[in-house]
């Protein structure tokens, strides 16, 4: 029976769920934040941040593993919070460009900045973690044929993004709020008309978006990996972006898409595992989930087909009322 | 007591007062027309009273009370509900969506959505006010007049006393508006208000009670609708007493044709069809109008003209000569011009000046190798300032620094500037104000009168009728030709009925 579990397939899939996971945080979170209207391509940087602070966090709180890696989690989030907190006063409030301010976010956040001077300055390279995710079903039943290694073999975050998908989905679809965030993104003019605070629903949802995104960088130096490495994330915020456009904006297929680049991600170290060589370098199995993205994105923004596709309508630009009659 | 009372109410916006102390009051159970021009305060006055502004003075009261909103949300409250004139909708939403948006009301109040319920109530609601629409229905699938359906619908689910609707005609066909009419009449029948902004006399006529005209900010008559003439009322609007243009007509004309269309297909922008065979010619001399609701084809077909849109098939010719398609300095070359429904988006270059936007398209012929001759391009803008009656500081005044009518008239500069042939005219006066619609209208008349062959396409019947030698109507990519002045059949062809023959 362990045979089919250790075949390319399942494994490819189980590791794919555990590499998906934080793309599908972050694209979740992104989801969030665009379908009120805000386009946030500061979530690399914020995952970053994420990834740097749960890390220090695990290392400081001295109690059992449960106590500290759910400290953890929540301080990323809050980290990955405040960090969108900046992008909503500027876009928001100061109606600046949603782009350029989600690009300095992110360079300011990045590998050469903020995640790398918090993580060098309080000494969190090169240590192992003091707690880290693991799977908790037990292992007879991690063994079960297929749905074992891909369901059962998982952590406590991949369990609670599951949750996460189906919180979001339904909520935009069955909720009061969320069809008032959907109108927000869609429609900002009708939704003020109708009373709905525009600005704080973009707040709201910006800031809950950054949180996904800090709770996604903290399953890399929680559960993945797990320590701190400079740069950690290696672009999974920007795939996370990608997701989102991949999914339609659809939470339930944030997580398919998720699951696809993680299989892609994953695809090197399971090659490389069974002395499977692809080429003379491993250049381009890394480079795989990448230029997928590419391919992807390329495909599903054919003939301007995002906009039918489901795209907030007013996705990016900032609302002003109308002013001088 | 009145069901809204406003008193002295003042808004003020950098460089000009929009309402200057206006007193307003509306009764339950009475359609009361807000009228005058563009720029008199009409909107700016019903965004105070649906909450969007706040004025810097004054006091509203609703049913005697007096209230202050800091939001559309609060106005909604008091029962005073407001259908814009580019709705307020969400698109890809249901209609059943639409109107639960933003309700904090019984039902509203809770978290989870019940659409089966929401549908329901939807529905009833629609048949007790005989507003027919899919509760189901997405907003982009439906009709415009659908659409202004669903915002009464709207207003009314959320129980308003008060409803201000603002141009509502603006995107009706003849009929569309006489069915709006007799819903109006059954809301105010229930001891609701409407109040009504038109700038249209014949529809205040038709439907109100009470007019309260506004000019320049300030209330300078209200009266009782049956009282006053349109012609009384029209002079009150302007200030002055005003003279129509009214084109002389000379009979047949026997001019050369110098714009045809022989069969034309295009698509439009989503990649459907969206001119289906198009036959025109028009005479050097004649107005020839296209009448037709907006989406039917107008905005393509003023753009495959004008060489902006590639026909799919079939051939235009300016002059005789064939245009190759989708080229629009050969469109100009052959004598073309072309006054875009877009005026500052694509009528002028918004932050280039009065003198650069003259010469947009003649520059070329007046240039020395790749240097522009400034001096002489901003001479002869300083003439098109006086021939047009442009009021501008000068011709380095940037193009989005001017009113909506002295754009037009820049336009209007440049395009008679050629040795014309033909025009296209877009709806060159949605959204002008009395005045400046009167000179376009005089210029359009002055060209025909030197031989150009103009076509007009308006969605405006006064326009036509005013100015048109013939009235083609324009339905779902088609053109028919109707009678001149039989308002009547053109309303049937415009919802694309068959004229009863």
């Amino acid at each position: 029976m362990s045979g089919v579990n250790n075949s390319l397939i399942v494994a490819l899939i189980a590791s794919g769920v555990a590499y998906g996971t934080p793309l599908l945080f972050g694209s979740l979170g992104e989801l969030l934040a665009e379908r009120s209207g805000v386009l946030n391509l500061g979530v690399e940087g914020m995952m970053l941040v994420g990834a740097v602070m749960g890390f220090w966090t695990v290392q400081r709180v001295h109690a059992g593993a449960a106590v500290a890696l759910t400290a953890a989690v929540l301080v990323a989030a809050l980290s990955g919070a405040a960090m969108a907190l900046i992008h909503a006063f500027l876009v928001i409030t100061l109606r600046a460009n949603q782009i350029v301010s989600g690009l300095a976010l992110t360079i300011f956040a990045g590998a050469v900045g903020l995640s790398s001077y918090l993580g060098n300055d309080l000494n969190l390279a090169d240590v192992p973690a003091s707690h880290s995710f693991h799977a908790i079903f037990p292992s007879s039943m991690q063994s079960w044929p297929i749905v074992g290694p891909i369901a059962f073999g998982q952590n406590a975050l991949v369990y609670l993004s599951w949750a996460c998908v189906a919180a979001v989905a339904y909520y935009l679809a069955r909720t009061r709020p969320g069809l008032n965030v959907r109108a927000v993104g869609e429609a900002p003019g009708a939704a003020d008309a109708m009373g709905i605070d525009v600005a704080k629903y973009r707040y709201a949802h910006t800031l809950a978006g950054g949180a996904f995104a800090g709770v996604a960088g903290s399953t890399f130096t929680l559960a993945i990996t797990p320590q701190w490495v400079n740069g950690i994330t290696g672009g999974a915020g920007w795939i996370a972006i990608a997701l989102v456009i991949f999914a339609f904006w659809r939470p339930e297929l944030c997580l398919v898409g998720a699951y696809f680049f993680g299989s892609l991600q994953a695809l090197a170290p399971e090659l490389q595992a069974r002395n499977i060589s692809l080429g003379p370098t491993e250049l381009w199995t890394n480079s795989i989930p990448y230029v997928a993205t590419v391919v992807v994105l390329v495909l599903v923004s054919w003939r301007g087909a995002s906009r039918r596709l489901g795209a907030p309508a007013a996705l990016g630009s900032p609302y002003v009322r109308e002013e001088v009659s | 007591m009145p069901a809204v009372e406003l008193r002295g109410i003042t808004k003020r916006f950098p460089g000009v007062v929009a309402n200057d102390a206006v007193d307003f009051t509306a009764e339950a159970g009475e359609v009361h027309a807000l009228l005058g021009e563009n720029g008199a305060g009409k909107s700016t006055l019903s965004h105070i009273l649906s909450g969007l502004y706040r004025p810097d003075e004054g006091e509203i009261r609703v049913h005697g009370v007096p209230v202050a909103f800091h939001s559309p949300r609060d106005a909604i409250d008091a029962g005073i509900c407001m259908v814009h004139q580019h709705f307020r909708l969400v698109d890809r939403f249901t209609v059943a969506q639409n109107l639960i948006l933003g309700d904090r009301r019984g039902a509203g109040r809770r978290f989870r959505i019940d659409p089966g319920a929401v549908t329901d109530q939807v529905r009833r609601l629609g048949e007790r006010y005989r507003l027919p629409v899919d509760p189901r229905a997405r907003i982009w699938q439906l009709s415009v007049g659908e659409r202004q359906r669903v915002e009464i619908l709207k207003a009314l689910y959320e129980e308003a006393k008060v409803l201000i609707l603002d141009e509502p005609t603006a995107v009706l066909t003849p009929d569309e508006s006489r069915t709006l009419f007799e819903t109006l009449r059954e809301i105010v029948a229930e001891g609701r208000t409407v109040i009504f902004i038109s700038h249209k006399l014949r529809e205040v006529k038709a439907v109100s009670d009470r007019v309260t005209v506004l000019r320049a900010g300030r209330v300078v008559a209200t009266t009782n609708t049956a009282d006053a003439s349109p012609q009384s009322l029209a002079s009150l609007m302007v200030g002055r007493t005003l003279e129509t243009v009214q084109r002389r007509h000379t009979g047949t004309a026997e001019g050369d044709v110098v714009l045809a269309l022989e069969d034309v297909w295009a698509h439009s922008d989503r990649a459907t069809t969206s001119l289906k065979g198009v036959d025109v010619s028009v005479r050097a001399g004649e107005i020839v109008a296209v009448a037709g609701v907006a989406g039917n084809g107008q905005r393509e077909l003023a753009e495959t003209i004008a060489g902006l849109r590639g026909p799919t098939r079939g051939t235009v010719r300016v002059g005789g000569r064939r245009l190759p398609g989708g080229d629009a300095r050969a469109a100009y070359r052959a004598g073309l011009g072309y006054v875009p429904e877009d005026r500052l988006g694509t009528g002028v270059a918004p932050n280039l000046s009065i003198a650069m936007n003259v010469d947009l398209k003649s520059y070329r012929d007046d240039s020395w190798g790749p240097f522009l001759r400034l001096a002489r391009m901003r001479r002869r803008a300083e003439e098109a300032i006086r021939t047009y009656d442009i009021k501008a500081p000068g011709p380095d005044a940037e193009a989005d620094t001017l009113s909506g009518g002295n754009i037009q008239k820049v336009v209007l500069a440049r395009e008679f500037a050629g040795r014309l042939k033909a025009l296209i005219a877009a709806s060159p006066t949605r959204g002008l104000d009395v005045s400046a619609v009167e000179t376009v209208h005089r210029h359009l008349c002055d060209a025909a009168d030197r031989g150009v062959g103009v076509l007009l396409i308006s969605e405006d019947l006064d326009e036509i009728f005013a100015l048109a030698d013939r009235v083609l109507v324009m339905y779902e990519g088609r053109l028919t030709e109707a009678p001149r002045d039989d308002r009547e059949t053109i309303g049937v062809l415009m919802a694309g009925g068959h004229p009863a023959t």
